[in-house]
């Protein structure tokens, strides 16, 4: 775990670059590290992204196709929002923990 | 007299019926264990049926062999849970409860995904998480000349989560036996970050794929199969092409989740993390597969849950608090092949980490290394499951809790 200053405000990071404490985000924050995976965010970003905040803080498992079943987004429009790999970048951009499997 | 009930034989509800019926006064509590099905499945071993390394006879009993005396044990079809009632239809009888632990699992939903149960489906597309699956590859392995083998994962959460890359390892270990490994291209597709997704894992354990020739394709979300060309598409149209396609089918909990209502969109119920009861009924508790908790789908888990669970059902009945105590602790072997394994001890929030099992500096076991200590241990525990685990006997110097005795904290993973 590091300290990083992303858009101005010093946040805790994994390693690999995702928040640890998801309280830390703002969407400034979600700006920010969008643009450096290279994703420009639109409104219907944001909606995904507070969809899986939302999910996460309740202690709910994430899935594409949850996701795609949320009524925000088909999979095929969130692979478009986020491409190359839709949960890595949305949560990282969402500022929750990457989702994982057991090793 | 008061009726405590349980949905599932398999390996989380026998191992309630064991442990409760001892702890439970007989004149005051009945329990009845409802499962539809008349075998008991060994499902660990649903990974080594299709190298020939088990027959078919190791991995099934009858499962009335394991409910102990005193239980009411009945083989039918579960219609309906209806928790305001307190009642469970079965095909032709209702029961009241007063408890209720539901254990009725996972199982592959393979139609899920278009084109997957199609024309190659049990020909050139297979499964192993089911017996008949797991005997048909075997079936095909013997006889295969050869090609694209490609491995799978359709989406998480899936029952044992390490089962598809220790079948890859182990295709490398068979064909190179069989001599023809240089006619088998194995490819292992994952809709996570990698075959590792913790930095522990993935730093002392990345050599494993180079080492065995195995191809890694991540972040593949599957949308269908193409029957025609032999290809599995996802979302963005990338197409792999396979000979062999070894799939793990969206897992989901059982249908009769969905019916009476009780679970999330993959049929799991929210259970508490720590308590493992139920989100929604306070005498509804949930314990193995059929949870919703972020830990493991595997029999280890389940055990210790059991351990937890029998506790908070003893509190419950009492009417004291519940113990907030299960904390996503899952010990499982990994076997690489060549008659090898590793092992990994964690739980809900501590990543697996080197040391020694179960005795601090002395193992025999080795945590996150790969060794044939550990490979002897995962078919002991064959032995362990049928004669120790289901009858809910405590394995000696486990503690339900992961233990941070033993434990090195030395990985540093690498900076991306």
């Amino acid at each position: 775990m590091s300290v990083k200053t992303i858009a101005g405000v010093a946040v805790n990071i994994s390693e690999e670059g995702y928040l640890e404490d998801m309280s830390q985000w703002n969407e400034e924050i979600a700006n920010e590290i969008a643009k450096e995976i290279g994703i420009e965010l639109t409104p219907k970003h944001f909606e995904v992204l507070n969809y899986l905040r939302d999910k996460t803080a309740a202690k709910e498992s994430l899935t594409i196709r949850g996701v795609g079943k949320s009524g925000i987004v088909t999979i095929k429009e969130l692979y478009g929002l986020f491409p190359k790999g839709p949960l890595k970048f949305s949560s990282k951009i969402a500022g929750i923990p990457k989702p994982t499997s057991c090793i | 007299m008061k009726n405590l009930l349980i949905l599932g034989a398999g390996t989380s509800g026998t191992m309630m019926a064991n442990h409760l019926r001892s702890k439970l006064y007989l004149n005051k509590w009945n329990i009845t264990i409802v499962d539809q099905y008349k075998t008991h499945y060994y499902q660990p071993g649903f990974l080594f049926l299709p190298f020939d390394t088990y027959t078919e006879n190791q991995v099934k009993k009858v499962g009335e062999k394991f409910i102990p005396m005193g239980v009411n044990y009945i083989q039918k079809k579960i219609e309906k849970i209806l928790p305001k009632e307190n009642k469970v239809v079965l095909e032709d009888e209702t029961l009241n409860y007063d408890v209720l632990i539901i254990a009725t699992g996972s199982k592959i939903a393979p139609e899920e995904t278009e084109g997957l149960v199609g024309p190659l489906w049990k020909k050139d597309i297979f499964d192993f998480y089911t017996y008949e699956g797991s005997l048909a590859l075997r079936n095909k392995l013997r006889t295969w000349e050869g090609g694209k083998l490609v491995v799978h994962i359709t989406e998480m959460p899936i029952k044992c989560p390490v089962a598809p890359l220790e079948f890859a390892f182990l295709a490398d270990s068979y064909f190179r036996k069989k001599g023809m490994r240089d006619k088998v291209d194995i490819t292992y597709v994952t809709p996570l970050t990698g075959a590792f997704t913790k930095p522990t894992c993935s730093t002392a354990l990345a050599y494993l794929l180079k080492e065995k020739d195995i191809h890694l394709q991540s972040d593949f979300a599957i949308e269908h199969v193409d029957n025609d060309t032999k290809e599995i598409v996802d979302y963005e149209d990338r197409r792999i092409p396979f000979d062999l396609l070894v799939t793990i089918p969206t897992n989901m909990g059982d249908e009769v989740i969905e019916r009476s209502g009780l679970g999330d969109d993959l049929n799991f119920i929210p259970t508490d993390h720590n308590t493992l009861q139920s989100k929604a009924h306070e005498n509804i508790f949930v314990i193995g597969d059929a949870t919703n908790v972020p830990a493991s789908k595997a029999g280890s888990v389940a055990h210790f849950q059991a351990e937890t669970l029998t506790d908070n059902i003893l509190l419950y009945i009492d009417g004291y608090p519940l113990k907030k105590e299960f904390d996503g602790h899952a010990n499982c072997f990994i076997e690489t092949g060549n008659n090898k394994a590793l092992l990994i001890d964690f739980n809900y929030v501590t990543e697996p980490v080197h040391g020694k099992f179960p005795f601090a500096k002395i193992g025999p076991l080795q945590l996150l290394k790969e060794s044939v200590f550990n490979h002897w241990g995962k078919l002991a525990f064959r032995w362990i499951y049928w004669n120790m685990l289901l009858k809910g006997i405590a394995i000696p110097f486990v503690s339900r809790n992961m233990s941070f005795k033993g434990k090195v904290f030395d990985i540093k993973p690498d900076e991306k």
